[in-house]
């Protein structure tokens, strides 16, 4: 009973975390914020050919690889470079936004 | 419903494309009206953006003299000659087909801000709630003399917007005999497209190198030195160029000789070349001066970045390359592109009661070709600063490529496609 208790109290917190930082960027602006992006991968994320397509990619997969890109754990062209000029919280707000593009 | 179903709905009846915009700012409750002039990256992008972000529920009519969009951006591979004029050549009707744009092609002559009308070459007049205007640049050809006599514009070309120029000064390459001399002359910066001239003159080389080795580019700059990745492209001259490129800076040109073929600077010597491709200084679009908005230096026009709003008239938004442009933010397509898209959310904002963007972020990314597959890149991040009013790049991101590289050379045709989809279709 009282495992089932901690899990229940981690499963509440985890949500109120992914809640508050869902309600921490405005959704007009999450949507501003991935149209920046738009412009080499693609209107809301659906790239043409040779481009990476970003809709329907899982939230936390590509958080991960942008904060791997900013932190320089994988290489890029070009990326680490523009990863480096959006916010942790800019990243989650632009993943959740490509994640909800089916 | 699938997109295209919802816009036939929406131009069905008013009333399903005027569902969001309950908060509606217009008169009456009619459908607002907003005017796009000039379909260049800004404003395409701002007219398929605001058609979006309303839900179709806004009518934005696109007015553009040209029946295609014709890329500057890879138009230099024209010059050098790996690319032909259809492959940066897009046709304009997705706009309309896909997102309800209205095309009307013509040129627009005049703007009444007070009583918010265009008028147009054709004589008609077309009314606005908000107008986008994305005039790109006009030369100021009267500070070079020699381009205002008759005919001078037809034989020293600038090709700095992609088009017949384009061929046209790919053609005087052909026709230009081995062992001929081609020069490049730069205006001081800011100018649209800060690493065009020294990619073109990298094209120049290259074509040369392969038909006609004993042939010179000479590239005479204004400014003070390279005015973009300038380690990358003197490295592009040094190794691959050798003996072909040759950079001068601190050449402020100040007439041309057409007949004899020879430019006149400032403080140096007289210089004959066989072939003239002359950038002279660049200011907005016409159409913004004369309507009073090119406040800053009597140039180019000043915005409030948070809108795009023109601070000398209201509800006239001016994009792109015509702009008073923040610190460090270049005049280029990708960007204008991204202004297109930060004016159309504040414009649809404006239109529908609801609150702007505070805080616009969006990034520049330009690519060079340095051959006719490697490319070196600049990118930059830039973020509104509300204590300063401008967008400022932000620390610590953006930068060059290490070395020119044909992994980018696939980007770079890559975000092309990308950029295009993104602003046409």
């Amino acid at each position: 009973m009282h495992r089932v208790h901690q899990s229940l109290a981690a499963l509440l917190l985890l949500s109120a975390s992914a809640w508050a930082s869902a309600q921490a960027t405005d959704p007009l602006q999450a949507r501003s914020l991935a149209a920046s992006c738009a412009s080499c991968h693609g209107t809301d994320g659906r790239a043409q050919a040779g481009m990476v397509s970003l809709a329907g990619t899982p939230q936390d997969v590509l958080v991960k690889k942008m904060l791997d890109y900013k932190t320089g754990r994988i290489p890029a062209t070009i990326m680490h470079q523009l990863a480096k000029g959006y916010s942790d919280e800019q990243i989650t707000a632009i993943a959740a936004y490509f994640a909800a593009k089916k | 419903m699938k997109r295209r179903q919802f816009i036939q709905a929406a131009s069905v009846g008013s009333s399903a494309g005027v569902l969001g915009l309950s908060g509606c700012a217009s008169v009456g409750g009619a459908r607002p009206k907003v005017l796009v002039v000039g379909g260049g990256y800004g404003g395409a992008t701002a007219a398929k953006y605001v058609r979006m972000w309303s839900d179709y529920g806004i009518d934005v009519t696109l007015i553009e003299p040209n029946a295609a969009f014709v890329s500057c951006p890879i138009s230099n591979l024209v010059i050098g000659g790996s690319k032909s004029m259809a492959e940066i050549t897009t046709p304009y009707d997705n706009l309309s087909k896909r997102h309800g744009v209205k095309l009307v092609q013509d040129r627009v002559t005049a703007i009444d801000p007070d009583k918010r009308t265009v008028k147009l070459a054709a004589g008609s007049e077309l009314s606005y709630d908000r107008l986008i205007l994305s005039p790109g640049i006009d030369f100021m050809s009267e500070v070079i003399p020699g381009l205002s006599q008759p005919g001078a514009q037809d034989t020293i070309l600038h090709a700095w917007k992609a088009g017949p120029q384009t061929l046209a000064l790919r053609r005087q390459l052909e026709a230009m005999p081995d062992g001929g001399v081609f020069a490049i002359t730069i205006p001081l910066a800011p100018y649209r497209c800060p690493p065009g001239p020294y990619e073109r003159a990298c094209q120049a080389a290259l074509y040369f190198s392969k038909a006609k080795p004993k042939s010179k580019v000479l590239i005479l700059d204004e400014n003070d030195d390279v005015t973009s990745k300038p380690a990358l492209f003197k490295k592009a001259w040094t190794d691959r160029y050798k003996g072909i490129v040759e950079y001068r800076p601190k050449h402020k040109v100040v007439d041309v000789d057409v007949k004899g073929r020879t430019l006149k600077f400032e403080f140096n010597d007289d210089l004959k070349a066989d072939v003239l491709n002359v950038l002279p200084p660049m200011r907005a679009g016409d159409i913004a001066s004369r309507t009073g908005l090119a406040t800053a230096n009597r140039r180019w026009c000043e915005v409030d970045f948070l809108t795009f709003e023109s601070k000398a008239a209201k509800n006239i938004h001016v994009l792109g390359d015509a702009i008073q442009v923040a610190p460090l933010m270049p005049k280029s397509g990708h960007m204008a592109n991204q202004h297109g898209k930060t004016c159309a959310a504040a414009v649809v904002a404006l239109l529908t009661g609801k609150a702007v963007n505070p805080l616009p972020v969006y990034n520049n990314t330009c690519y060079s070709f340095v051959s006719d597959k490697e490319v070196v890149h600049v990118a930059s991040v830039h973020r509104y600063d509300a204590a300063k009013q401008t967008m400022l790049t932000v620390p610590g991101s953006g930068g060059v490529s290490s070395a020119a590289n044909e992994l980018e050379g696939y980007y770079a045709l890559a975000w092309a496609s990308n950029i295009w989809a993104d602003t046409l279709a």
